[in-house]
């Protein structure tokens, strides 16, 4: 079976965020692999040892990827490719890296894509969708249990905690949701192991796209943090007084009413 | 100079803190109230590789070095010293001798399984009467035919009731200026006349498992010598020069996670309408802390590096073990001075830093000890 596991590196959840000049500051930051992609490389691994076949775990990235991906092949996937779009692309979106997944895939032969139900960064959850669509297979979203048979796929999808039974066929695109799977630590052996796997790079140029072919189709704004938070009020006196004063200072103050 | 990790040694530490906060840290102060020895842990760490950390693949081991090494003593020690410590004796004291001093047939038997992380070893030298002094060992070992016959007492032995096997030090004999030879054995906890009894109440590390060893006639085949049966002290001189490097790892494990409760909470918390972190009090202590704990790990690290690339490290093992243990203490000391009164208490975790952070400065050689092997590597 070909499993393929889309990967992002994203900011470690513990780092706290800075801006400057409107952008996000990186530098000396440390990155992981975003969570949700955690629980796709760990599917598409009993996957394969189930079925048989191959992971190839693909990331749009930059030279840094690398140390994620290699934790990917530590944790077993077979092999790897960075696409990395560092001197090419300034700004992407949703749009781009579905662009250049599409240009990627198009000479593969594909069982099963793995993607996270979202990145935590940006959170938007399109690029899996996204890429079905333009691959032309079906897919399901925040899927907590995945049982091949064959070309039958049974899965539990999570639909804001509920759960839907689907019923479909490979080839097929899921994404991953917690509740999927408790993904394994990489052992020593995996880390050792992981240096001898193959790393393929990649630039766009490879994949006969340039910039242009690969613009954004949304602009930045602005980029700003969450208001910091202020200490909370205790009101004083009778419970009515209270009551007053509180439904005052929602209109005043906060002026949600 | 090149001060960078490698992909490999990166990623384990890495592997390792996230191993050590999901699975070590949300136990460690039940670990240490109820003196558990986490024996389900070690399982898990074997299967992940890391009791075969700095032994090559060839030997069950997972092909790393010594800086890996000790970034994973490190990173466990961050979260729980009984862990931390029972990790650092079975891989340094368990079976890097074996490693070092085994032959092919003693390392595939004996240090295999440790090494793959499906039992673990001890290494018994410490005797009531012989702890700094190594060479007033007691314990004999008389060769009749066969077997070895040993006879003696073995105290403070970390891992000693979960253990597969433990290296014994014992007289074996006297050389031609009738000083006693000390050799080194390996014994099977299995082996009838061998006692193990763990009934120590400890200030810290009360996890880790330390345990008494009565030896009665314990009868042992001739090919369980380890090593040169002449140079057995020489042997565990160089065993515990690696040793030391793990134990100073731990020391700057301790010290980091100090700091790191002592500055979380140094800027939560208000007195006098401000952080206490804007009191430049405060703010002195938690620089010291902060300076000691980065020389400490490069101390351990740059030991660790000569160690991997067949340097002499005596005594930069010495400076390391001295230096990042005692660091250890004075910043899990300072980090209850910073918590004030909660510090004081279990549930905050510095207290139990402190307790664990004290026998580094005993075990593997005390401070004393340290400083006597630096002056001597001075020539004095
Ligand atoms: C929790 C724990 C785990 C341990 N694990 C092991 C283990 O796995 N294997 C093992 O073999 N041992 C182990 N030990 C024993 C440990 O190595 C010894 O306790 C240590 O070497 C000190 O020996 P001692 O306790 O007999 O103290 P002593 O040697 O009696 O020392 C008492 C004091 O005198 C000082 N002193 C001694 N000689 C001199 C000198 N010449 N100059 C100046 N000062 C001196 C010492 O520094 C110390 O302050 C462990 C101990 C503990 C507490
Ligand atoms: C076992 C025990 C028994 C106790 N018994 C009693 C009792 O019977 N009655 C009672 O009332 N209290 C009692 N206490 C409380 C004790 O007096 C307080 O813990 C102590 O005063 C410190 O206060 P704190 O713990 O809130 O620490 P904090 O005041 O928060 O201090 C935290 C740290 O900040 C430092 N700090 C604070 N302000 C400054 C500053 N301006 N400049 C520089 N450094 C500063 C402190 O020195 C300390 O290192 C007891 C505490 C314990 C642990």
């Amino acid at each position: 079976m070909n499993i393929y596991v889309l990967m992002k590196k994203t900011f470690d959840t513990e780092e706290k965020i800075q801006i400057s000049d409107g952008k996000i500051e990186t530098d000396g930051a440390e990155f992981i692999i975003n969570p949700y992609d955690e629980y796709a490389i760990e599917e598409a691994i009993k996957v394969r040892d189930e079925h048989g076949g191959e992971v190839t775990v693909v990331t749009i990235g930059d030279e840094e990827s690398e140390s994620q991906l290699r934790t990917a092949l530590a944790m077993g996937a077979d092999k790897a490719v960075l696409i990395n779009t560092e001197d090419d692309v300034e700004e992407g979106d949703q749009v781009t890296t579905t662009k250049i997944l599409e240009a990627y895939f198009e000479d593969k032969e594909v069982d099963l894509i793995l993607a996270g139900n979202v990145a935590i960064d940006e959170a938007s959850g399109q690029v899996g969708p996204r890429l079905a669509a333009k691959l032309d297979i079906p897919y399901v979203t925040t899927i907590t249990s995945l049982e091949i048979d064959g070309d039958t796929v049974k899965i539990d999808k999570d639909v804001e905690g509920d759960v839907e039974k689907v019923e479909t066929s490979l080839p097929l695109l899921v994404t991953c949701q917690q509740g999927l799977n408790e993904p394994r630590y990489p052992s020593l052996p995996g880390i050792m192991k992981a240096k001898k796997k193959p790393l393929e790079e990649l630039e766009i140029d490879d994949l006969d796209l340039d910039e242009d072919d690969v613009e954004a189709s949304t602009e930045t704004v602005e980029v700003f943090l969450p208001p910091e938070k202020e200490a909370g009020k205790v009101l004083e006196g009778e419970t009515d007084e209270q009551v007053k004063e509180l439904v005052s200072l929602l209109k005043t103050e906060a002026k949600v009413l | 100079m090149n001060f960078e990790l490698t992909k490999e040694q990166e990623m384990t530490r890495k592997m390792v803190r996230d191993f050590a906060v999901d699975k070590i840290k949300p136990r460690a102060i039940d670990i240490d109230t109820k003196a558990d020895f986490p024996e389900d842990l070690f399982k898990e760490m074997g299967e992940l590789g890391l009791l075969g950390i700095p032994f090559p693949e060839e030997e069950g081991g997972s092909g790393g070095d010594t800086v890996t090494y000790a970034l994973a003593v490190e990173e466990i020690g961050r979260v729980c010293g009984s862990t931390g410590l029972s990790y650092a004796a079975a891989v340094s004291l368990g079976s890097s001798p074996i490693y070092m001093f085994g032959t092919d047939e003693q390392r595939k038997k004996f240090l295999k399984p440790l090494a793959e992380g499906e039992a673990l070893g001890s290494f018994g030298l410490t005797e009531p009467n012989a702890g700094s002094d190594a060479g007033g060992t007691k314990t004999t070992a008389n060769l009749e035919g066969d077997e070895y016959v040993i006879n003696g007492e073995k105290c403070f032995i970390t891992n000693a009731s979960y253990a597969k096997q433990i290296i014994v030090t014992a007289v074996t004999g006297k050389d031609s200026r009738g000083k006693n030879i000390i050799s080194a054995i390996i014994v099977p906890t299995d082996s009838p006349g061998l006692k193990i009894s763990d009934n120590y109440d400890k200030m810290g590390v009360r996890g880790s498992n330390t345990a008494e060893i009565v030896l009665e006639d314990v009868r042992v085949p001739k090919e369980n010598l380890l090593g040169d049966p002449d140079a057995g002290f020489k042997q565990f001189l160089r065993t515990l020069d690696g040793g030391r490097i793990s134990i100073a790892a731990l020391g700057v494990g301790i010290a980091q996670a100090s700091l790191d409760r002592a500055l979380a909470y140094a800027k939560e918390r208000k007195q006098f309408g401000k952080p206490i972190s804007s009191f430049q009090a405060i703010q002195f202590k938690l620089a010291d802390m902060a300076m000691e704990v980065e020389l400490a790990r490069n101390m351990v690290m740059k030991a660790a590096w000569l160690k991997d690339n067949g340097k002499p490290f005596t005594k930069e093992a010495a400076y390391a073990k001295l230096f990042a243990t005692e660091t250890a203490t004075r910043s899990a000391n300072q980090a209850i001075q910073i918590l004030g009164g909660y510090g004081y208490m279990r549930e905050y975790e510095v207290e139990r830093f402190l307790r664990d952070a004290k026998l580094l400065e005993i075990g593997e050689g005390t401070s004393e000890i340290q400083r006597m092997v630096i002056a001597r590597q001075l020539g004095c």
